[in-house]
């Protein structure tokens, strides 16, 4: 496993030693690596996020999306039937829907030559087709049923839709694991969520990157000032991470401990993030008791490239798009659900200010892989470490490991067959 | 209603002068203690969603904003430039003034990179605006939903 096959180049770096806790940089930069791994990974046996259910409610509802860089169609057709599609079109590739949502959709007409394809993404129909006064037109043999862009698998769960290219992929539920479902379901419990708002972060550096973060419950407490000191997340807390048995996905999760909350321990590291500051309106952290469990925070991800996050009453759905090598897209989706009180409502709209581009315990995540990128950007063969908590991609009680990161490299590297 | 027109464009040009001087202590006294300070964006504004990227309905909250940019949040050191443009009075009811303006903030880094980090404009309503105006409400609605790496600084 040491040497990678899809790692031709004779000039490329390519060394990947043995074991979890070594990660080298030319994983993070090099555009071969970054080809493959829309094939490999995002086209290969892995669901990805595409929508809510809400997103598409009503029959002829569409909303464009995207599954690594290749650009999506989710629609609801009349019979309430969910369909996913490339976006695409058989003829010449040029994209068939050029906004971001619509309404009240019967067919979708390419505009470059108005071919037209049905809510499932078939191809209805190719404009002159018989030629024009018996000229022109396509040849005799042409066949509309062997052209279309190619159609996804789509499977939902509490009211999120992901996508699949593959047909090799488990059903959803098997993909996430009985762990990782329960988990997803104790977020919603059963709610319908509503969109809150949506926006989008533009990442400074490679997707994995962004994932690693998110996957790394070391830096939690230590970057993230406005985390600790209020102790929403201290790894003194209780709490423990999951890792599936693939290690591509995880959970990250905490709750309020009774008693001390081990602060000898925070003060002993003279770490940046044990100040006393203070806030003049509280009130921004005054949320509700949603969660009889006493989870204050999960963090979950799905491999590759999503997470679902509860932060409080802070609940966000986080889609990753990468932009090529060094750039990404982080699409955030700020829920409530339906049956929210107009107080609960406003404290979920306080707590936004926790999360997002602006967040005060989110807002550093944009900022650190930029740091990473630009920290190895002459060190391709050096490597990363990761022996945190050990060499495993277990899950485990204690916090204070990287685990989940492991997980996902061993993931990752048996997708890209590295 | 020259006179409001003047002291809201003065109001208007104080205020970029205060963020962009990096007088950020300062920045909350443009508001009244139970304002309703947010920022969102056009296409979250059309749809009518309620969250927003920062939210305040108390001086508070946004001397909260400023104290965590000074001691709590990491962030490469830039500072911004505003280049707010001329209000449009859209109505004036008692004491209370509806205004917009549209503005554009450069972003500078610390390694000299510049580029234009924001356009929008800004939906307010002041208070007493013949003579001291304050903001009661202001809805920054940004012209964009994508925000290039983290948004800290107020707009």
């Amino acid at each position: 496993m040491s040497d990678a096959s899809i790692l031709d180049a004779a000039t490329a770096p390519s060394h990947w030693p043995e074991g979890l806790t070594r990660v080298p940089y030319w994983v993070f930069q090099r555009p071969d690596v970054y080809d493959a791994e829309q094939k490999r990974v995002f086209q290969g046996p892995c669901w990805s996020y595409l929508c809510l259910e809400t997103d598409v409610r009503e029959p002829g509802d569409w909303r464009a999306t995207a599954i690594g860089e290749a650009p999506i169609v989710v629609t609801r057709d009349d019979k309430g039937a969910i369909h996913a599609f490339e976006n695409r079109c058989a003829h010449r590739g040029s994209l068939i829907c050029i906004d971001d949502a619509g309404k009240g959709a019967k067919q979708f007409s390419c505009v470059y030559h108005a071919w037209s394809y049905d809510l499932e993404g078939t191809l209805t129909g190719v404009a002159f087709k018989n030629g024009v006064k018996g000229k022109g037109g396509m040849p005799p043999e042409f066949r509309i049923g062997d052209h279309g862009p190619r159609k996804l698998r789509v499977e939902t769960i509490e009211g999120m839709v992901f996508g699949t290219f593959s047909a090799e992929a488990p059903a959803l539920r098997d993909y996430l694991g009985p762990e990782i479902v329960s988990r997803v379901e104790r977020v919603f419990r059963g709610r319908k969520p509503v969109v809150l708002s949506r926006f989008t972060q533009a990442l400074p550096n490679n997707w994995k990157l962004y994932i690693e973060n998110v996957k790394d419950s070391y830096h939690a407490s230590i970057l993230h000032l406005f985390f600790t000191t209020f102790e929403i997340n201290r790894l003194s807390q209780t709490g423990a991470i999951i890792v599936d048995e693939s290690g591509g996905h995880h959970v990250s999760y905490s709750q309020i401990a009774r008693g001390p909350t081990g602060n000898a321990e925070y003060s002993a590291q003279a770490i940046r993030s044990d100040s006393q500051y203070k806030l003049a309106d509280p009130s921004l952290l005054h949320g509700f008791n949603e969660y009889p469990d006493g989870i204050t925070l999960q963090i979950l991800s799905v491999f590759p490239c999503f997470v679902l996050q509860q932060i409080q009453n802070s609940i966000a759905c986080r889609q990753v798009i990468p932009r090529g090598p060094g750039e990404a897209d982080l699409n955030w989706t700020i829920l409530g659900f339906e049956d929210d009180t107009p107080e609960e409502r406003m404290a979920r709209l306080k707590q936004a200010n926790l999360v997002g581009p602006a967040g005060f315990i989110s807002m550093e995540d944009g900022c650190v892989g930029g740091f990473v990128r630009r920290g190895v950007a002459g060190a391709s063969d050096e490597l990363a470490v990761l022996e945190m908590g050990g060499h495993d991609a277990r899950g485990s009680e204690s916090r204070v490991t990287e685990a989940s990161i492991r997980g996902f490299w061993q993931a990752y590297r048996a997708r890209m067959g590295i | 209603m020259q006179e409001i027109y003047f002291a809201i464009t003065r109001a208007l040009a104080d205020y970029a002068r205060c963020i962009d001087d990096d007088r950020l202590e300062e920045w909350p006294d443009f508001f009244v203690d139970d304002c309703l300070y947010r920022i969102t964006s056009a296409a979250n504004f059309r749809e009518g969603l309620q969250a927003s990227l920062v939210f305040a309905n108390s001086k508070g909250m946004l001397m909260d904003r400023v104290s965590a940019l000074r001691t709590a949040n990491i962030y490469e050191r830039h500072a911004y430039r505003h280049i707010i443009g001329n209000p449009s009075i859209l109505g004036v009811e008692g004491d209370l003034v509806r205004a917009e303006a549209p503005f554009m903030v450069a972003r500078i880094m610390r390694d000299g990179a510049t580029s234009l980090f924001a356009t929008g404009r800004y939906l307010d309503v002041w208070r007493g605006a013949a003579d001291n105006p304050k903001l009661v409400e202001r809805v920054v609605v940004c012209d964009s939903s994508r925000i290039d790496t983290l948004l800290v600084l107020p707009l």
